[in-house]
């Protein structure tokens, strides 16, 4: 055929192409957030003392730390999923300081004792099910909401929308987890949205090559 | 592409149409660079003018339209490459400020998308030949094929993803 001929067919088909790339992936992200936040209700719940959680240091530099990484995981994903793929890399420095400011505190605030026990805490089997099992959904719309995308690598793609599932899902398991210190944080939390992260990628290079 | 985004067609096909000789300049100049036959760049602008079609929302109105174009060309043009034995390394910025001599060649693919079209399930072959072929819109397309717009669009999307994938010779 004719390259003429292909550019008459494919204005044939010219009528409103819908919603932007972006559009499409912030309402993914809020329905991701809904279905992880509505998941985790029904299943684990909050923990029966989130009031007073809610006034400690640890608690909200927890929570802080996991909601900048969640937003920095989609600021990626959006530039990611388009051809020139141009990361803002400093959307990642203000988790990295809440972090340290964590870290900080823990070492300034615990004996050193207690850092081996504190980063065993008592939640690390269910937080390794848990957020694998609350992001699973939310990595299916993201992924859905893609296929629009023309990411340069479908693999990083794929691992940036397992990476924004594995944070919003770990959002939410915040809100049940007892162990608020920065060890147990940095070591199980990773642990599970790393899996998120390789499950998407693999997902990705196969989903949304195009 | 801003109309075009908005659903006016002549204006689309108007701006498919004076992109082409920008795109198949870039893809000559792509494939020599790499010292492969510049006979395989009409079916690298096929690809990309799909691709173009189908990821066009992902192209920001506020942004200029050339950088994302190129991206989508060294996209498809590592892509060709690759598939047919070479390292698949394009610097596209070294002959991306070179202005591509206009081109009025038969612009015809080594492989047609029509007979490539056979192949795809029949319900998108329908749909793709009323389109490319017979030359109705997606309305007339679905009333001659008693389908909704609505699938006409879908068929013809999953068509598209088809036909592109086997241009790229992956099939």
């Amino acid at each position: 055929m004719k390259t003429e001929d292909l550019i008459a067919g494919l204005a044939r088909d010219a009528k409103a192409a819908g919603p932007s790339l972006h559009g499409r992936l912030m309402i993914a992200a809020a329905a991701a957030a809904t279905v992880a936040f509505a998941l985790m209700m029904l299943s684990i719940g909050t923990r029966p003392d989130l009031a007073s959680a809610m006034g400690t240091v640890l608690f909200g530099q927890k929570l802080l730390l996991v909601a900048t990484l969640a937003v920095a995981a989609l600021a990626l994903l959006r530039a990611a999923a388009r051809p020139e793929a141009d990361l803002p890399k400093s959307v990642l420095v203000l988790p990295a300081l809440i972090f340290l400011f964590g870290v900080g505190h823990e070492v300034a605030t615990q004996p050193a004792a207690v850092f081996g026990a504190r980063l065993v805490g008592n939640n690390s089997a269910l937080c390794l099910v848990a957020i694998p099992l609350l992001a699973t959904a939310p990595l299916a719309i993201f992924l859905a909401a893609l296929r629009r995308g023309a990411p340069q690598s479908a693999m990083q793609a794929g691992a940036l929308a397992g990476f924004a599932a594995g944070t919003i899902a770990a959002f939410f398991y915040g809100l049940h987890c007892a162990d608020d210190s920065p060890f147990f944080v940095v070591t199980w939390y990773t642990i599970g949205v790393a899996l998120m992260s390789a499950a998407g990628a693999l997902l990705g290079r196969r989903m949304l090559a195009w | 592409m801003r109309a075009g985004l908005a659903g006016d067609g002549a204006a689309y096909a108007r701006l498919l149409h004076e992109l082409t000789p920008f795109l198949r300049g870039l893809a000559r100049s792509g494939l020599s660079r790499a010292g492969r036959s510049v006979a395989e760049a009409e079916d690298i602008v096929q690809d990309v003018l799909i691709a173009i079609h189908t990821k066009r929302t992902s192209w920001i109105p506020s942004q200029p339209l050339v950088p994302w174009l190129r991206a989508i060309l060294k996209h498809k043009l590592i892509d060709a490459l690759r598939r047919r034995g070479s390292s698949g390394h394009v610097d596209i910025d070294e002959f991306a400020e070179a202005i591509p001599a206009p081109s009025n060649e038969p612009e015809i693919a080594t492989r047609d998308v029509v007979k490539l079209a056979d192949s795809l399930p029949a319900g998108q072959k329908a749909v793709i030949r009323s389109m490319f072929v017979d030359g109705n819109d997606t309305r007339e397309t679905a009333a001659a094929l008693s389908m909704s717009e609505g699938a006409v669009r879908v068929a013809l999307h999953r068509g598209l993803a088809g036909l592109a994938k086997m241009l790229r010779g992956s099939v």
